[in-house]
């Protein structure tokens, strides 16, 4: 064909399917070009097999650049999600990545507290490598059946708090009780988050009462993944209090906690 | 390989593939991935007088075969894309439709106005967006405001004047019948159809605009059918579009009544969907027998 030289190979290899709760899955998947460039705190952008219109954003879970392989953990919430969930070690997928804007990696040495609620807590991972001990993970979950990754978190050397809301594991409640103490006793360069919006809101609050910068990953629905369509409208403010929508695929998914609207 | 030259009018272009308003932004984006110089033209985002910071999200929800948007004409308005957007794309080697829009008639012509001592080679006049609350659609929906808007942008400009038509109507020929006896050059169709979808758990509809337009694979019979009754209709070339996903459609469109064809929906899919589409499309010429894509034009033969 006259293109094909233009053409990108969208398709890669599922290497493996581990499952992990009732409902959430590992995948890693075979795509050395993609972990050569991806970053913690990117995405991936795919393609369920099917009448699907639309890609699935699935947030990148770990960058294994020696194995030239991305993992992804993601949970079965409607059609598109349980198409993924059923592709078994050697099926190929239809991706589109690295794509969007990740977090800001410190120096290693750097103190940083990353928090993560329910399926927001993979994207963490990546930055709990990065800085090794000198990061707090504070994980939070509904209960004892929805924990993943701790294990995960334990290797790289972080410390983790993990909490639950009803006390089936770890400590029961918000995270924002720990993080409020960690906040006090490790006074923070910067603070990562990613999980559901109120609890988002709760740890902007508190890094802003305690001066510390700090980052969350957003979600919105979204279409073509890099920036051109703009269905994936946020509400920011710029330095100037002017509001303006930016683009959660490619101004994000990670802002600048002080720049979104509340 | 077929020649894959078309006209519309008496612009050239390399191929009838053009990326359709508003899936292709300023064509920025797709540039990581290929040269934009590979399409037959661009049909730039939906650009206004002033500044437009468009609909709260969500902006988008999945249909059966196709989806629902709701951006509500997000841009920076049209001095902004004419500095800061216009001159690259013009560098591009490809031809650039400025797709614009206007709450009144008055801001579209100023806007047409302001495009007229460009280079760039042709105004889409979008009359049919259905996610803005004044103009827009309303434009598109009766034959004496259809006309009315036309015919100020055609006194406004002198650059090959396309206006593009809304699906929602009772009948698309009157329309464009209206816009064509207004001075313009060429007809495109269609814009999305007017939708909704309800999240059964929450009550609520996906979209926070409640309605949007719907496009991709579900509109195409609409889309065929809408482009043979409007190519019978008029004299001037249409540009056909709604739901093609490959170069088949591309082909079936064009034996409609296309001069050439815009894709959107497929590209917020794939950003490779418009070299997808030329290679299948040429593959389908060849496959034919067909030497020329300009020679598929209106070859339907209708019972
Ligand atoms: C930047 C980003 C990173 C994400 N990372 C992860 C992750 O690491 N793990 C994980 O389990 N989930 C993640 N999500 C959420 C995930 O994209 C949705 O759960 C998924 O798209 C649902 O698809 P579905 O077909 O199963 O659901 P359906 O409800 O059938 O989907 C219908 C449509 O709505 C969209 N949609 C539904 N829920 C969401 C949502 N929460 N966010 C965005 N779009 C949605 C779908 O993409 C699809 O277009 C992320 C979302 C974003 C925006
Ligand atoms: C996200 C999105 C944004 C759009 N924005 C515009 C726009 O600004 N101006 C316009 O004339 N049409 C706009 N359209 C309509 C498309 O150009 C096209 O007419 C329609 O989507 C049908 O084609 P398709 O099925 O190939 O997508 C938009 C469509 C989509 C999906
Ligand atoms: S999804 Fe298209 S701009 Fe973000």
């Amino acid at each position: 064909m006259i293109h094909d030289q233009y053409t990108e190979k969208l398709s890669f290899p599922v290497r493996s399917m581990t499952k992990l709760t009732e409902t959430i899955w590992s995948m890693v998947i075979e795509c050395p070009s993609v972990a050569e460039q991806a970053v913690p705190g990117q995405f991936v952008h795919l393609l369920p097999e099917g009448d699907f219109t639309l890609r699935r954003p699935i947030s990148i879970c770990e960058i294994d650049r020696q194995e030239g392989a991305l993992r992804l953990v993601f949970e079965v919430r409607g059609k598109g999600t349980a198409v993924l969930a059923a592709l078994k070690p050697g099926d190929t997928v239809n991706m589109l990545a690295p794509l969007g804007h990740g977090f800001t990696l410190l120096s290693r040495e750097s103190r940083v507290i990353l928090v993560g609620g329910g399926i927001g807590t993979p994207p963490m991972l990546p930055l709990a490598k990065h800085y090794g001990e000198n990061a707090v993970m504070i994980s939070g979950f509904r209960s004892e059946q929805q924990v993943i990754l701790q294990a995960d978190f334990a290797e790289t050397g972080t410390e983790t708090i993990l909490c639950t809301d009803d006390g089936s594991a770890g400590v029961k409640g918000l995270v924002t009780v720990p993080l409020a103490a960690a906040i006090s006793t490790k006074k923070p360069d910067l603070i990562c988050a990613c999980g559901p919006m109120p609890m988002l809101r709760g740890v902007a609050a508190l890094a802003k009462q305690n001066g510390i910068p700090c980052e969350v990953s957003l979600e919105e629905r979204m279409g073509c993944g890099i920036g051109a369509c703009l269905v994936c409208a946020c509400q920011t403010v710029d330095r100037n209090g002017d509001t303006q929508f930016l683009h959660v695929c490619k101004n994000g998914p990670v802002f600048n906690a002080e720049e979104v609207v509340w | 390989m077929a020649d894959l030259h078309v006209k519309i009018g008496d612009l050239t272009l390399k191929n009838p593939i053009i990326p359709a308003s508003g899936v292709f932004g300023y064509g920025r984006e797709y540039e990581k991935y290929y040269p934009l110089s590979l399409l037959g033209g661009i049909a730039t985002k939906g650009t206004t007088g002033a500044k437009r910071t468009g609909n709260i999200s969500p902006r988008i929800a999945e249909t059966p075969c196709g989806m629902l948007n709701s951006v509500g004409l997000q841009n920076p308005g049209i001095d902004a894309f004419i500095a800061n957007e216009l001159p690259h794309l013009l560098s591009c080697d490809t031809v650039i439709l400025a797709n614009i829009a206007g709450a009144t008639a008055e801001e579209c012509a100023e806007v047409a106005k302001k495009l007229d001592s460009t280079d760039v080679h042709m105004i889409e006049l979008n009359i049919s967006c259905p996610n803005v609350k004044q103009g827009g659609a309303a434009f598109g929906t009766s034959c004496t405001a259809a006309a009315q808007v036309t015919k100020a942008v055609r006194e406004a400009t002198k650059k090959p004047l396309c206006v593009k038509l809304s699906p929602n109507v009772t009948s698309i020929t009157e329309i464009a019948k209206a816009v064509v006896d207004a001075g313009a050059d060429a007809v495109s169709l269609i814009n999305t159809l007017l939708g909704m979808r309800i999240d059964l758990r929450t009550r609520r509809p996906v979209l926070h605009n409640n309605m949007g337009g719907l496009s991709g694979a579900a509109v195409f019979p609409v889309a065929v059918r809408m482009v043979w009754q409007v190519a019978n209709a008029v004299s001037v070339p249409v540009i056909g579009m709604g739901g093609v996903m490959n170069g088949e459609d591309a082909a079936e469109l064009m034996m409609a009544g296309a001069s050439a064809v815009e894709v959107g929906t497929a590209i917020v899919q794939d950003p490779f969907a418009p070299l997808r589409i030329i290679d299948g499309l040429n593959q389908w010429l060849d496959d034919n027998g067909v030497a020329n894509a300009a020679d598929l034009t209106g070859t339907v033969k209708p019972w």
